[in-house]
């Protein structure tokens, strides 16, 4: 489950910010990745439409790497 | 009073900016901020500011005295002055009024219209339904505004996306099928509160605290505008399409809101326009809300960019949150 949730988060990762897969693992943080303010809003929306949930705001600002947003998705789907 | 309705088109576009041009170099010993993380942020390289004596009536003006020449029309052949903008002269009376009469429009109707960034859409779809019935044959829109007056200098979040300017459009009837051919609007008061100005109303009229809280400057939620207008900004463009009967390979010109570059791009992407279409001024005028449209479009027909038998797409957003979409045939005027 949380495997197939990191797969498909690492695929927009890598979309959203022109990045390589091998840099993407669960311990990256968005920071690590060079993404900004803006980044991680389009990358908040496209997790929103991939999983079909909706992420806060409030939500949004406590999820600085990509585990914490596979645990977040897996939480909420 | 026609019964059948008549095709709205634009008879003719014009635009004012000020003169004195505000860079991002500038903008640095304002508040902390630098050009490289405006540019990356936003696309925007420098915005103009109008002049102490200038008010937004008096950017409409030059505009609206622009388009009026360029339509080949005296002030007093116009039945009806719409501004829109979110940055009025005064509380009262309209900016619009002020306007009509320096522009000599004496047989003109005046009124103005607030939805912020997509006032200018707004105003135009007001416009054209007066033009369709039959009541009024020409009609003046201008979309103006003088942000520099209720922005905070002292917020580095929106002090730097923002710039003055005017734009106007005589609209008139056209050959039967052509002009306006959709019109999509929508509003969504639950977001007002992404994007406002607190004070200066009867909710929180102006008083010392107000001031000391800057509340009459304008306030915004950035990333919660920045989701509405990237998903609006496509969804309003496929509905005004949908609407035209048209497709998306149809559009020659897309001329989005210029709120930020990011949001063009992430748009247009979604929408697969190729970026050759897509009018963009925001490096060099920032946000200019209402006004942004109706620039981007005069500078695109007086280019030569757009001619007739062009298809354009106009998508507006803004405070409301609102936001607007028209699909516009481009036609000569029908004289």
């Amino acid at each position: 489950m949380s495997a197939n949730i990191f797969e498909k988060v690492k695929a927009i990762v890598v979309e959203q910010l022109g990045v390589d897969e091998e840099d993407v693992n669960m311990e990256t943080s968005f920071e690590d990745l060079n993404a900004d303010s803006l980044d991680v809003v389009e990358l908040v929306m496209a997790l929103e439409e991939e999983f079909d949930i909706e992420i806060p705001d409030e939500d949004a600002e406590k999820i600085k790497t990509i585990g914490q947003a596979v645990e977040y998705i897996k939480e909420n789907q | 009073m026609m019964t059948e309705l008549r095709s709205v088109g634009f008879w003719g576009t014009g635009s004012y900016l000020p003169e004195r041009i505000m860079t991002n170099k500038e903008l640095e010993s304002i508040v902390d901020t630098s050009d490289e993380w405006i540019r990356t942020r936003t696309g925007i390289h420098e915005r103009r500011i109008a002049a102490d004596h200038e008010a937004t009536s008096d950017l409409a003006f030059k505009a609206g005295e622009k388009a009026l020449e360029h339509a080949g029309l005296s002030a007093e052949e116009i039945d009806l002055v719409i501004v829109g903008s979110c940055a009025f002269d005064m509380y009262l009376p309209a900016t619009a009024c002020l306007v009509a009469e320096r522009l000599g429009a004496k047989k003109a109707a005046a009124f103005d219209v607030e939805t912020a960034c997509t006032s200018f859409i707004y105003g135009c779809a007001i416009g054209a339904q007066f033009i369709a019935t039959g009541f009024y044959n020409k009609v003046l829109v201008i979309g103006a505004e003088v942000m520099s007056r209720i922005i905070d200098f002292q917020d580095r979040n929106t002090c730097v996306l923002f710039g003055d300017g005017a734009g106007a459009a005589v609209l008139g009837p056209v050959e039967n099928g052509k002009g306006i051919r959709s019109i999509y609007l929508g509003a969504d008061g639950s977001g007002g509160p992404s994007l406002l100005v607190p004070a200066g109303g009867t909710r929180l009229p102006h008083s010392l605290s107000t001031l000391e809280k800057r509340e009459h400057f304008v306030r915004m939620n950035g990333s919660e505008v920045y989701k509405f207008a990237v998903k609006v900004m496509g969804d309003a463009a496929l509905e005004a399409l949908d609407r035209a009967g048209w497709k998306r390979e149809d559009i020659d010109f897309f001329i989005p809101h210029q709120a930020n570059q990011r949001i063009i791009d992430s748009s247009v992407k979604k929408l697969k326009i190729p970026m050759e279409r897509v009018e963009v001024n925001l490096n060099r005028y920032g946000n200019m809300s209402a006004a942004s449209i109706p620039v981007a479009l005069d500078e695109a027909v007086r280019a030569g960019r757009i001619r007739e038998g062009d298809r354009l797409m106009l998508v507006g957003f803004g405070a409301g949150l609102t936001w607007g979409s028209l699909a516009v045939h481009w036609a000569k005027p029908q004289k």
